[in-house]
């Protein structure tokens, strides 16, 4: 085990150099410098700002820089914002996209859950399909569109909940939905699937001729199998949540790291595209990192690379 | 024990009974597979859902008098109606019309992105798989290392650089998008080398092209084919984000992600301009991922009946 953590560590910060490097060099090719914009800055201001900032530096060496920076946990400023730096952007913003992130894990792992489990129950019956129907919506409906479509209705027509902003616990509900409907509708069908393979399982008939419940057998015996595939499929979740977010976050009007990110795009700014790319790289590696660790733990059945005897 | 005497007993022989005699005609992998999925309504649905697209996608601009990048002014925002079958944008330009010319963009983006991932994962994961030892060990570190990037932090960064183009899109897409097929193809490929079929092509003097070309590719098109079904949707997909987000085709170029994005901020007032671009994307990624579902499940030996 110990083994394969360290393996899997140095992919990690062999993938991050990539990723830093790659943005680095990206964002040099980038047309323009950070401070084009519509009013031409006097030549003596760009001059002291090139200075500030390094761009007079030969690339080496902002290379390095950035590298060391990174290392340190600092981002960089920001271009356009002169007095914010990506840092302050990242402890702004990420708290609330944690918020909203950890408010759509948590529904759409508890409804997809639900329905995957109620559709391989009743397997061919109309609870099946109804589920799959759903499931197939979720799946097929971009979260944009999606979230447009329960803002108006839910807010703007009906008038049932706030429209946008971030304030109350009614404010959550809307984006956090929007957000969980594709990622339910993958763990409904993964779920559907693994319930079928493992309710087709010998040991689930011992149990049915044991004379177990209906109920027990679906608790205690089929559902911590099939729940695996779902484990495996958490550290997607993560990224689909992520950059779900970006659009949510921008609908919804909320306050987040992901409508920082979209505003950063639009407005070129560089160097908060490179620094949350950066961030978002390092979260996301991670959490796939101790998903897998953690599907390391509870399935026994897998035995990782290097550690015969569960060292 | 009851004794039970021997003239209640009659030869009747084994002539008239052919025993060996093969009844149904025998059917070779593929025709199964296509029994089978012929058989799965939803799939079967998804084709003709899909026909029905690729033949508007085809036909459809040229079903109007309308040119799909053309401004008319006057009839800016028109509802629906027999002139103009899906109203107008807010410049006048026919829905319909950009419908299906955005059908093309859309379209075009998903299968290139498919074709090319196909194209180098089967490359990458077939030598790897197939060469095995220090080769197969660098190839497969190099896609571990490159799966690690996420994919559309790449993809909206390419964007940002390069430029919005279709091409820029299509290669942001696939830098990272090889990686899965890859893995799949090494996958079998592996399972499938040491068969005695293989070694038997080997001794006869069969090289890497041939084995590769003859053998091993045929008989993993199977899981590569619902890969490639399913690559498509996600690639759609991911056009309309980030069309959403602005880094789309510039107009008057039309896709569905750039229409819809027009659409939104107009949806309490002129839903229709939202509503067509929204039903093709979802019917199109629908139509995709069940006929990839259904395949999967016909090439599934364990769900044989």
């Amino acid at each position: 085990m110990a083994k394969y953590i360290t393996r899997r560590l140095i992919y990690m910060v062999v993938s991050l150099y990539l990723i830093v490097t790659a943005t680095f060099f990206l964002m040099r090719l980038a047309p323009g410098n950070p401070f084009t914009s519509e009013k031409k800055l006097p030549p003596e201001i760009e001059a002291a700002l090139n200075e500030h900032f390094g761009l007079n530096d030969p690339w080496y060496a902002q290379y390095g820089d950035y590298l060391l920076r990174i290392a340190q946990w600092d981002f960089g400023p920001s271009f356009k914002y002169k007095t914010r730096t990506v840092n302050d952007l990242i402890s702004e913003g990420f708290p609330v996209s944690l918020a909203l992130g950890a408010q759509a894990i948590l529904i759409a792992l508890a409804l997809g859950l639900i329905l995957g489990i109620i559709a391989a129950l009743y397997h061919n019956k109309w609870q099946d399909y109804g589920a799959m129907i759903i499931a197939v919506l979720g799946i097929s409906v971009p979260s944009f569109i999606m979230a447009t479509v329960l803002q108006y209705f839910f807010a703007i027509k009906w008038g049932l909940l706030p429209v946008a902003r971030w304030d109350s616990f009614m404010h959550t509900i809307l984006p956090s939905l929007a957000l969980a409907a594709s990622p339910m509708a993958f763990i409904a069908r993964l779920t559907r699937s693994s319930m079928l393979e493992v309710l087709a399982n010998d040991y689930i008939r011992t149990a049915k001729s044991k004379g177990l419940s209906k109920g027990v057998i679906t608790v205690k015996h089929a559902i911590r199998n099939a729940l695996l595939p779902v484990v495996s499929y958490m550290g997607p979740l993560s990224a689909g949540i992520i950059t779900g977010s970006f659009v949510i976050e921008r609908i919804f009007g909320i306050p987040g790291l992901g409508s920082h990110f979209v505003t950063s795009i639009s407005n070129r700014d560089y160097t908060v595209i490179m620094g949350v790319t950066v961030f978002y790289s390092i979260i996301l590696l991670v959490s796939i990192l101790l998903v897998d660790i953690a599907y390391g733990l509870i399935d026994p059945r897998i035995k990782i690379a290097g550690g015969k005897k569960g060292e | 024990m009851q004794q039970i005497s021997k003239d209640k007993f009659q030869i009747v022989g084994n002539e008239g009974i052919n025993s060996e005699k093969i009844e149904k005609p025998s059917l070779s992998f593929w025709k199964d597979v296509s029994i089978r999925f012929r058989k799965n309504k939803l799939a079967m649905f998804g084709i003709v859902l899909l026909v029905l697209l690729v033949f508007f996608a085809i036909f459809g601009p040229y079903m109007t008098e309308y040119d799909y990048a053309k401004n008319d002014l006057m009839n800016t925002n028109k509802a629906p109606s027999s002139e103009h079958w899906f109203g107008t944008d807010d410049l006048g330009r026919d829905v319909f019309t950009r419908t299906w010319e955005g059908a093309r963009i859309s379209l075009a983006i998903g299968v290139l992105a498919a074709l090319i991932d196909f194209t180098i994962g089967v490359l990458w994961g077939g030598i790897s798989g197939f060469k095995g030892g220090r080769v197969d060990e660098f190839m497969m570190r190099t896609a571990d290392i490159l799966y690690g990037v996420p994919y559309l932090l790449l993809v909206i960064l390419l964007m940002v650089v390069l430029g919005q183009s279709l091409g820029t899109m299509i290669l942001a897409m696939t830098i990272t998008g090889w990686i899965n097929m890859s893995r799949i193809v090494r996958g079998q490929v592996l399972s499938l080398k040491n068969q005695e079929y293989v070694l038997a092509s080997r001794t006869l003097g069969a090289g890497l092209t041939r084995i590769m070309g003859k053998h091993l590719i045929p008989n993993t098109m199977g899981p590569i084919l619902v890969t490639m079904t399913l690559t498509v949707p996600a690639a759609i997909f991911t056009e309309a984000f980030l069309s959403f987000l602005g880094l789309g085709l510039t107009p008057p170029l039309a896709s569905w992600g750039t229409m819809a994005s027009d659409g939104l901020p107009a949806l309490k007032y002129y839903p229709w301009r939202l509503f067509f671009p929204a039903t093709f994307i979802a019917l199109t990624i629908f139509a995709f991922n069940v006929i990839g579902d259904g395949l999967r499940d016909a090439l599934d030996p364990r769900l044989r009946k």
